[in-house]
């Protein structure tokens, strides 16, 4: 009885590694899905140093920035990748120069202006924006670190020269920024709000922009 | 052959097309993607459905001069802009030296795909005369070919572009 009982250990331990070993790979580097709602500065307000709160703040706020409904256009190659699982995209693509594709093969040659419904298919909809396009190769976060995409967000050399006023404006008002949070369905979304979103950055911003380590 | 009706003085038809330099009022649903307007309604069958998600390319067709997906691209989105299909590619300069050596270079095998390839072959030349190997492998990942002729549409596009 005790073997069977050691036996029976054994074998549930090994099949919930064996789970955990599978599809640690599919959550990879940016899986945010399951941390539950965005929190909001006034949650961080117990932290009493600024630079220690600020980069909480951002830690909280990168849960955006690495969902794959935003860093699947970030990424670490000049080709983007699709899906929950951030798989290479279908049909492969490159950026080309113009971030939006090869002449021949734009993003708009299959994204359009919205979302586009699909009936009849697992593929629920095509993900659509009239500024659909890859982030500009200095914005390739994935493979970064939190810390890492954090230096880079505020490196004027590598945002598209865009200063903390800028940034919050960006997060909080950009129309593809925004897209993400009404992706299409069959997709996620991150977690909050373009607005909750925002706010969280202009909250870093005001507690001096600090980096997670 | 073409089964749609051409447009009317009175324009009673909700959604305008221009294709291939002909007008037409169709009288259908917004929703509709323009594949399904181009072959049942028009009657212009040579632009194929092969997976109807955007992911083969069969279904390419030119909007505003650019290669779309006709599959998924709704007749509303393309009412009142200029299309182009492979029935009258081939009245472009690209269109016409793609098809040439289509031909010369014997490309076709089954031939369900070739429609759209040719059509995002024509985008490709329209948009750069003298592509590479690199080029042409980009622009023409979009479509599959289950008969792999992908080595002669490479040396069809090259060929294209000396002419």
């Amino acid at each position: 009885m005790a073997k069977r009982t050691l036996a029976l250990t054994l074998g549930i331990a090994l099949a919930v590694a064996g789970l955990v070993a599978a599809f640690e790979p599919i959550r990879g580097h940016a899986e945010t899905s399951g941390g539950g709602a965005l929190k909001g500065a006034a949650d961080f307000a117990s932290i009493a140093d600024a630079k220690a709160r600020s980069k909480a703040i951002f830690a909280e706020a990168s849960r955006v920035l690495t969902h794959p409904r935003c860093i699947n256009c970030h990424p670490a190659t000049r080709s983007p990748t699709q899906g929950e699982d951030m798989h290479p995209h279908v049909p492969l693509m490159i950026a080309a120069d113009s971030s939006m594709g090869p002449a021949g093969l734009a993003c708009s040659t299959c994204h359009g202006a919205e979302n586009r419904a699909i009936v009849g298919s697992r593929l629920k909809s095509i993900p659509g924006n009239a500024h659909w396009q890859l982030a500009p190769e200095s914005m390739a976060w994935q493979g970064l670190s939190v810390g890492e995409i954090c230096q880079q967000v505020k490196d004027t050399e590598r945002n598209g020269n865009r200063s903390h006023a800028d940034l919050i404006k960006h997060m909080g008002e950009d129309h593809l920024v925004g897209w993400a949070w009404h992706p299409g369905e069959g997709r996620s979304a991150p977690p909050g709000s373009q607005a909750e979103f925002a706010a969280l950055i202009a909250a870093w911003v005001e507690t001096g922009a600090e980096c997670p380590d | 052959m073409e089964r749609g009706a051409a447009l009317g003085a009175d324009g009673r038809m909700p959604y305008n097309l221009t294709v291939n330099g002909k007008s037409y009022a169709v009288d259908v649903d917004g929703d509709i993607p323009l594949l399904w307007v181009l072959r049942d309604t028009i009657g212009l069958t040579g632009t194929k459905f092969g997976c109807g998600i955007a992911m083969c390319g069969a279904c390419t067709v030119h909007v505003d001069g650019l290669p779309v997906r006709s599959c998924i691209l709704s007749v509303s989105e393309a009412a009142e802009k200029p299309v182009t299909t492979i029935e009258a590619i081939g009245d472009t300069p690209e269109g016409r030296k793609i098809q040439q050596a289509w031909l010369d270079i014997d490309v076709v095998q089954c031939g369900y795909c070739q429609s759209g390839q040719i059509m995002s072959a024509t985008a490709l030349l329209a948009a750069n005369a003298k592509p590479s190997d690199d080029d042409i492998d980009a622009v023409m990942a979009g479509n599959i070919c289950r008969c792999g002729t992908y080595p002669r549409i490479r040396a069809a596009i090259k060929l294209a572009a000396q002419g």
